[in-house]
């Protein structure tokens, strides 16, 4: 049994041009000790997705308008906030993707740790400092003894953001959602971040499920891979099998879009970008979303909508190209 | 921290002589002193006036008369009281605990208000309770206090004749002599205190909106702290950075306000000292009192800042 398993999820905002569909119909699921990559561009509804898991988001003028949300076979969705509260950092951890803004600026880091593990674990104040200053030694803070007492805007933005993932993970969650842990870090501190994620799952036993818009981080990282665009799963592969074989054009036009330094002169070609941008989801037009940003686009693709099916072995896809139906 | 106050305060120094230096020029330049009622007076001869001018120095050049005055200020005689016959500084200190007593209280019962009403505003937007709050905030700062204060005295005073409408010395001590303290005062804190409230309700509900929406509150929620721990320990912590500025700076004004409320319920305050002296041309009582006021601007200021250092570990004292 995958330890979450999010079933036909549909998180719908209100606005005032209508309603929009950030999340409309998405199906993820992540297994026990798993790493998950979910990519798309911005707007694809990634983050919408992993908010909607523990009610992140503002509601309203967001609503869980469909679907469920399955984690160790309890459906959060009917859950309020107030009973989440007991799932929130205990079992499922949560790292932002803006280390400047997501600590608060009036209180210190050790603070903003230890009040997580005194909510959810019987322990003293002395007991939690001394686990909060054990997770700072944890993810390599040096001095961690006297930073403990330090106020984010001590810290750098890697410093900080090695903050957040010992606040994440001070409750040893079962399953922690990274989303664009990297985006605000310049290149050698997102190695870092990464290979200290990488590391702090390894010795928790952790699912992760990471969100990205960097396939570079999908391929370093990740077992399976999910693909969004505008609110839906476009293709499910694991890594291997979706680098080697890609099947949706959007899915291929994300990895053509990768910088390669490993061809040499001669095969060199001009980096590929997708035109045009993600559709604002108000009132979308029937068929593929994809399809006015499609190479490939067909008649059919502008008529209905393209399901899930699987190609290979854990390899689904949402696309009419090839579908002999 | 110390050496911070201590530097701000010598700052203020220079500050305090130019807004003396302005007041005691205005002051000269407008017609009228306390010798003036003299000439109109047949029963003095005008070879007495004119000594007497000389000897209290009202002749002599500005400047010349500024710097007596700020010697003597410099050695704490602040003037004497042409009207009253006594030293400006034993009216004052005997007019201040009064307006202390009405502003200070009026200034808790608006933030008794005000917070706890913002504060749970902001949580629910656009809910009933806050359209409400609004209405009544509305209302609230759009009516004046001169208008505020008949209406209380028409309505609570005359009509259900329960709190009596003019504030007056009361004799005596003990329990009888609080309760009436408290009850003549309640209708001056009143409309003192709930046109403040009305819009630091405001103030305080958008100061909540405006850290309510921030990333670190997410992360706080994401911890499972329960709603009423982020609002208190994440949300208000912040928002309460401006606000608390906002209430610092705008002390001075509420002396100002409280000016108006004291002249309507007969308040012997020090708001009502100067409105009676500047009719009486009592001069050094005008210009002792609107220098306490300036005295209350820049000390209200450093309160500010210092208040804002620390709630604000970002802000470091240099």
């Amino acid at each position: 049994m995958a330890l979450l398993d999010i079933k036909g999820l549909k998180t719908h905002f209100t606005t005032d041009a209508g309603v929009l569909q950030a999340v409309d119909g998405v199906d993820i699921s992540i297994n026990r000790g798993e790493t998950l990559c979910v990519v798309g561009e911005s707007g694809c509804g990634k983050t919408v997705t992993a908010m909607s898991i523990l009610k992140l988001i503002a509601m309203p003028p967001g609503k869980i308008v469909e679907g469920e949300i399955i984690f160790e076979g309890r459906d959060l969705v009917p859950l309020s906030s107030h009973q989440l509260d007991d799932i929130r950092a205990k079992e499922i951890g949560f790292i932002f993707q803006e280390p400047m803004t997501s600590l608060n600026p009036v209180l210190t880091i050790g603070e903003q740790i230890a009040e997580s593990l005194r909510r959810h674990e019987a322990v003293t104040k002395k007991q939690a400092l001394e686990r909060t200053i054990d997770m700072l030694k944890l993810v390599q803070i040096p001095n961690a003894a006297g930073r403990v007492h330090h106020y984010p805007h001590q810290f750098s933005g890697g410093m900080r953001q090695r903050v957040m993932i010992a606040m994440a993970l001070a409750c040893r969650p079962k399953l922690v959602i990274a989303d664009e842990p990297t985006t605000a870090l310049d290149v050698t501190i997102q190695a870092q971040i990464l290979d200290l994620l990488q590391d702090m799952k390894e010795r928790f036993g952790m699912a992760v499920m990471l969100i990205t818009h960097a396939m570079g981080v999908v391929a370093e990282t990740a077992q399976r891979v999910v693909v969004m665009y505008a609110g839906k799963v476009v293709e499910e592969a694991p890594v291997d099998e979706l680098f080697g074989n890609p099947g949706h054009p959007y899915t291929k036009g994300l990895i053509r879009s990768i910088p390669r330094i490993d061809l040499d002169a001669e095969h060199k070609t001009r980096l590929e970008a997708i035109g045009g941008s993600v559709p604002i989801l108000i009132n979308p037009p029937p068929g593929c979303r994809f399809a006015p940003r499609c190479k490939y686009a067909m008649s059919i693709c502008t008529e209905k909508e393209p399901r899930l099916r699987e190609i290979a072995p854990g390899h689904r896809m949402a696309c009419h190209l090839g579908d002999a139906s | 921290m110390s050496q911070y106050i201590l530097r701000r305060l010598m700052i203020a120094i220079p500050s305090l002589l130019g807004i003396s230096l302005v007041l005691f020029v205005v002051l000269a330049l407008a017609p009228g002193d306390p010798f003036s009622e003299l000439a109109t007076n047949p029963n003095v001869p005008p070879e007495v006036q004119a000594a007497l001018r000389a000897k209290f120095g009202l002749d002599d050049p500005i400047y010349l008369r500024y710097l007596h005055w700020l010697a003597a200020m410099a050695q704490g005689d602040w003037g004497f009281s042409f009207v009253s016959r006594v030293d400006v500084d034993t009216l004052i200190l005997q007019r201040l605990p009064t307006t202390l007593y009405v502003v200070g209280s009026s200034q808790l019962l608006a933030l008794l208000i005000a917070i706890p009403v913002g504060v749970y505003a902001a949580t629910r937007p656009y809910s009933i309770f806050d359209q409400l709050a609004n209405t009544f905030a509305f209302i609230g700062f759009s009516l004046p206090t001169f208008f505020t204060g008949i209406l209380f005295i028409l309505v609570f005073s005359v009509k259900l004749d329960w709190l009596p409408f003019v504030y007056t010395e009361v004799p005596g001590s003990g329990i009888k002599w609080a309760i009436e303290m408290i009850r003549q005062a309640i209708m001056p804190v009143m409309v003192l205190g709930l046109f403040q409230a009305a819009s630091m309700t405001r103030f305080v509900r958008s100061a909540m909106l405006d850290v309510i929406r921030l990333d670190y509150v997410t992360t706080a929620r994401a911890k499972g702290l329960g709603q009423a721990k982020v609002i208190v320990k994440h949300v208000m912590r912040n928002a309460m950075i401006p606000v608390v500025t906002l209430i610092a700076l705008q002390m001075p004004a509420v002396f100002g306000g409280a000016i108006v409320t004291e002249q309507i319920f007969r308040i012997p305050g020090i708001g009502s000292l100067l409105i009676s002296s500047i009719l009486a041309n009592d001069t050094p009582v005008v210009m002792a009192v609107t220098f306490v006021f300036a005295c209350l601007v820049v000390l209200f200021n450093l309160i500010a800042d210092v208040l804002y250092g620390w709630l604000d570990p970002r802000i470091s004292f240099r």
